[in-house]
């Protein structure tokens, strides 16, 4: 493995060569007691790398940007709302940034995530360090993501404890208005959705 | 239990490191420990409730010399050996057949279990089931449990024995705490509950910053009821 790859907290206690193989050996003996279909694993590692990703929740964002009906029943019930736009698996509680108000999600106890709408986590949202540090210092987090809120602002933590999964709703930025949804949704990140990010204004040049 | 699992406030941990376009696995071993556990979901190997307090159950020291992958793959050998599924000695055999070149296992060709296995990771899972109603309803101040239980729990050690505010009611839940344990769904009320970050980390909180924990009934107390309702 690269160093790039070991600066990221994959430490392994064992040579990637015998995980590798025991992965194998149990996928073999899985298949082997028919508990497994053959085809399984590559089909869900194919669906998790082709068709579940961030790319998904930013139709949901941009949809609220565009559709305030939308947005109030994306705020009332996340998990119906998102069924409207063929998303499901989890339910869901969407929360809004707004002026004043930052919401930021963590799961302290493990690493919930809304796998259906934004893909698997990144390593930093599974890292010790966001999880110990998200909940008791999420300014000094923020900031080390780029993002300086003032003194005033509420930031709101969402501990991912139960089965109930958090998106955050960022806000629109300004200058976005001549834009359409397809375009919007191109502008929102995986890290705004977890509430590490803000949505920037687009550049002068590419409105 | 009282894990290294349970981090939210923990000191120590350095800064938030990011890598720039980071791809879904780093390597294929990742994808596939993630596909295998998906498929054992989807036959009902092992409940989700189990499948955390099998990565908890870790011995501390591995588990924080771990990969995040490296956790699902010693939870789901640790799991399907304590079922009865495989047992550790077939896995080591299969591990030196294969280093051997020879994969003995025919495949198993089976388009309905295919597809249930990819349905699965698709539709919602229930976990809203009908329980009692609920107790508490939104502005009731609550005091969180303040034991210290052995087995699978959701409340992190940083909110226990603290104050916190109802903030919604999601509706009734399949427990965690029994059903890690083979002791049942026992579906209850949920909550959002809502801690003033000085409750809960005192003169070094941060300003405005309250934490949100989605908390079952049986963690909680009444300690103030809603302004302008009369207590149950």
């Amino acid at each position: 493995m690269s160093d790039a790859h070991h600066e990221h907290g994959h430490h392994h206690r064992e040579p990637e060569s015998v995980l590798s193989l025991r992965v194998r050996a149990l996928e073999s003996l899985l298949v082997e007691k028919k508990l497994v279909a053959s085809e399984a694993v590559d089909r869900i590692v194919g669906a998790y790398e082709q068709d579940i990703g961030p790319h998904n929740g930013a139709k949901v964002v941009a949809r609220a940007w565009v559709d305030p009906a939308y947005k109030q029943r994306l705020l009332a019930d996340g998990t119906e709302a998102i069924e409207e736009l063929g998303f499901g698996g989890v339910d869901l509680k969407v929360v809004e940034n707004r002026s004043g108000v930052h919401n930021m999600v963590v799961c302290t106890l493990c690493s919930c995530y809304p796998h259906a709408l934004i893909g698997l986590p990144p390593v930093w949202y599974k890292s010790f360090e966001y999880r110990s540090r998200a909940v008791r210092e999420p300014r000094v987090v923020l900031r080390e993501f780029g993002v300086d809120l003032p003194e005033s602002a509420e930031i709101r933590i969402w501990d991912s404890s139960a089965e109930l999964r958090y998106l955050v709703l960022p806000e629109r930025p300004a200058g976005t208005e001549g834009m359409s949804e397809a375009q919007l949704a191109e502008m929102v990140t995986r890290d705004a959705m977890i509430g590490v990010a803000l949505v920037r204004s687009p550049a002068p040049a590419a409105r | 239990m009282n894990g290294i699992h349970d981090m939210g406030g923990m000191h120590g941990f350095g800064r938030v490191d990011r890598e720039e376009n980071e791809p879904v696995f780093h390597a294929a071993w990742e994808g596939r420990v993630l596909g295998i556990s998906r498929a054992c979901s989807a036959q009902h190997l092992f409940n989700i409730d189990e499948s955390r307090h099998g990565i908890e159950r870790m011995a501390p020291v591995d588990y924080l010399a771990s990969s995040y992958y490296e956790r699902w793959l010693d939870r789901t050998v640790r799991l399907l050996v304590e079922k009865g599924v495989i047992t550790r000695e077939e896995l080591e055999r299969r591990m030196a057949q294969l280093a051997g070149g020879v994969d003995p296992a025919p495949p198993h060709r089976d388009p309905k279990l295919l597809d249930r296995m990819l349905r699965a990771t698709k539709e919602r899972a229930h976990f809203r089931q009908p329980g009692p109603p609920p107790r508490f309803v939104t502005g009731d101040r609550v005091l969180t449990r303040s034991d210290a239980p052995v087995g699978h729990t959701r409340l992190p050690r940083y909110a226990r024995g603290r104050h916190g505010v109802i903030d919604t009611v999601h509706g009734s839940f399949i427990f965690p705490d029994t059903n890690a344990h083979g002791q049942g769904e026992q579906p209850h009320a949920l909550y959002s509950v809502r801690f003033d970050a000085a409750d809960l980390w005192g003169a070094s909180a941060e300003p405005c910053a309250p934490v949100h924990l989605d908390l079952w009934e049986r963690y909680l107390e009444l300690a103030v009821t809603a302004p302008g309702r009369s207590p149950s």
